[in-house]
């Protein structure tokens, strides 16, 4: 209580400054933390590459968008950004598709083999990629998906389905199983059931499914890389061309880099009021 | 919530099962075929019986990279844990800052793995990056792609930043569902700050909390774009983790049985570990509802 009237007379006498206290120190250092590496990125993608390398500099002293510019002129540039997002929103789409009636049987119903079954899906969350980089990449070939965008679409399913399934069980489990026996009772078929009178229940779910289905299929690389050649190539490959024999084109790399933290930052504005809880898979 | 036993659920089910048999079962089974057989070339495979796996189990290669990795994981657990559950607490309840810290928080979760590593890796270099050249001006000699303990520093420093924020938004998540009235009672308990820490907030976050200690160790244990943007495995071996092993033998030295063998045993581990965790997930699970 000492302190609390304390920093209120602080307050009181000098109402300009912002009410100091530890958490917000807290937050701000941390923040900090997270947007340095950002900012620095950001900085060197607005410089020219003669500046990144010859003087030291906090901000760019003679701005410039010329490393932008490439980017979104250049076909083979920015063609990695349009196959990156073909190939998460297909897998996105495949993913939701298959994995909203799985959940619903685990939410609701007892059936042979249901708890090792929920088990095995979750291994194929844990099954390193690096393990299956190789056997993909035949598999693939062999069927002729190989540099498609629905190769990469389905390979990146392996972690995505059962982490979809893993989130929307979660929150089909909050909603109470009484709906579901009176809208039988009314009449309601289950299709019907669930399209009109379910899956409005469960909005929220599903945002949060698609959100992570969308994320770690943005963010992966070592798969969409291995299956894809020229055709479907996504943006994080292409980025390693900056790297040429002349060394390495600094300020396009980080424009690149910048220009792919764009999508992301604009799916989290989205859904921030769920982010918690879709993060906790719907288990709060 | 109480289930009815219905066994025609298996048809919602279905779908899942056709997909991720096409895209895990199929792979599993290539590479298990690999790894009991033997091949000179021609696409001529003759078998090999356990050759491979006990091949592996005496190399010391296998075992560093193994090693190499438990304490990656276990370093970045103990880093990340402690600190998210910190931040969580200290983390504004409501209003804008709420959603601020959240949207700002989740930035490094959604950028790109390769990018993660490519800004880490500019942003220690001496020359250009505002890491090293502190440093550097500083008069801390630190070179991460010549120096094994500031190689570690820097990956160890990079998925610090990259995923404290997954723990610290579970720990929130849970902190949020806590009801108020258990606050009131311990301030009219006076209980200290240390005991609504440890009596109420700890095991009202104990669930979520293993969510995040599960994705974290998996995750970790199969980390293989940033640490090999960064360092490339180097220098010398000293950042040469399990999946950058892995992937070096197959891809790039194409020793499919060893690496098939590798593959499986790597698998395997992920698997134990793993199964502990859920099953002490689950059952908190069925302790707290």
């Amino acid at each position: 209580m000492v302190d609390a009237t304390s920093t209120a007379a602080v307050t009181t006498r000098r109402p300009s400054l912002p009410r100091v206290n530890s958490r917000a120190v807290v937050m701000t250092l941390y923040l900090v933390f997270l947007m340095l590496p950002i900012y620095w990125l950001l900085n060197m993608s607005l410089k020219t590459n003669a500046e990144i390398q010859s003087s030291f500099t906090l901000w760019p002293e003679a701005l410039t968008f010329q490393n932008y510019i490439t980017i979104l002129t250049d076909p083979s540039w920015y063609m990695g950004y349009v196959n990156t997002l073909i190939y998460v929103v297909l897998n996105t789409a495949i993913s939701l598709a298959v994995a909203l009636p799985a959940a619903y049987a685990f939410s609701r119903y007892h059936f042979l083999g249901d708890k090792h079954l929920f088990f095995w899906l979750l291994t194929n969350r844990m099954a390193p990629p690096a393990v299956f980089a190789l056997p993909f990449f035949q598999l693939y070939s062999s069927v002729g998906l190989f540099d498609t965008h629905i190769a990469v679409a389905l390979a990146h399913c392996l972690f995505n389905v059962p982490l979809a399934v893993w989130i929307l069980e979660g929150f089909m489990r909050g909603v109470p199983k009484e709906i579901d026996e009176t809208a039988y009772i009314d009449g309601y078929s289950f299709g019907a059931f669930f399209v009109k009178i379910f899956t409005p229940l469960i909005a929220s779910g599903i945002g949060v499914a698609a959100f992570f289905c969308f994320m770690f299929s943005w963010v992966e690389l070592l798969l969409s890389r291995t299956l894809t050649t020229v055709d479907a190539k996504p943006i994080a490959a292409t980025m390693t061309r900056t790297v040429g024999a002349a060394g390495v084109d600094w300020g396009v790399l980080a424009a690149a880099g910048i220009l792919t933290i764009v999508p992301g930052a604009l799916v989290i504005y989205f859904v921030r009021n769920y982010i918690a809880k879709g993060f906790a898979l719907g288990r709060v | 919530m109480n289930k009815t036993v219905n066994q025609k659920a298996w048809f919602l089910v279905l779908p899942v099962l056709i997909l991720v048999a096409f895209s895990a079962v199929i792979p599993l089974m290539t590479v298990v075929n690999y790894s009991v057989q033997d091949s000179f070339g021609n696409n001529q495979f003759f078998w090999a019986g356990l050759e491979w796996f006990e091949q592996m189990l005496h190399d010391d290669r296998m075992w560093n990279a193994l090693q190499r990795q438990l304490m990656f994981s276990g370093i970045i657990l103990a880093i990340e844990v402690p600190l998210g559950v910190y931040v969580a607490l200290n983390m504004p309840k409501s209003g804008f800052w709420a959603s601020f810290c959240l949207v700002v928080m989740s930035l490094p979760l959604l950028i790109p793995w390769n990018v993660v590593g490519t800004i880490w890796q500019v942003f220690g270099r001496v020359d250009i990056g505002l890491l090293g050249y502190t440093l550097d001006k500083l008069g801390i000699d630190y070179n991460y792609t010549q120096d094994s303990f500031d190689a570690w520093v820097t990956i160890i420093a990079m998925d610090v930043w990259h995923w404290t924020s997954l723990v610290a938004l579970l720990a929130y998540a849970g902190l949020k569902s806590i009801p108020d009235a258990y606050y009131q009672a311990a301030k009219i308990d006076q209980a200290s700050r240390w005991a609504v820490f440890r009596y109420i907030e700890l095991p009202k976050m104990m669930g979520v909390l293993m969510i995040a200690i599960l994705l974290r160790f998996m995750d970790s244990f199969m980390i293989y774009t940033e640490p090999f943007v960064v360092t490339g495995g180097g220098p010398g071996n000293a950042t040469t983790l399990l999946s950058i092993d892995l992937v070096k033998m197959a891809l790039g030295q194409f020793d499919l049985g060893p690496a098939a063998a590798f593959s499986i045993m790597y698998f395997l581990v992920i698997l134990a570990i793993s199964w502990v965790f859920y099953t002490v997930m689950t059952n908190l699970d069925k302790k707290g509802g």
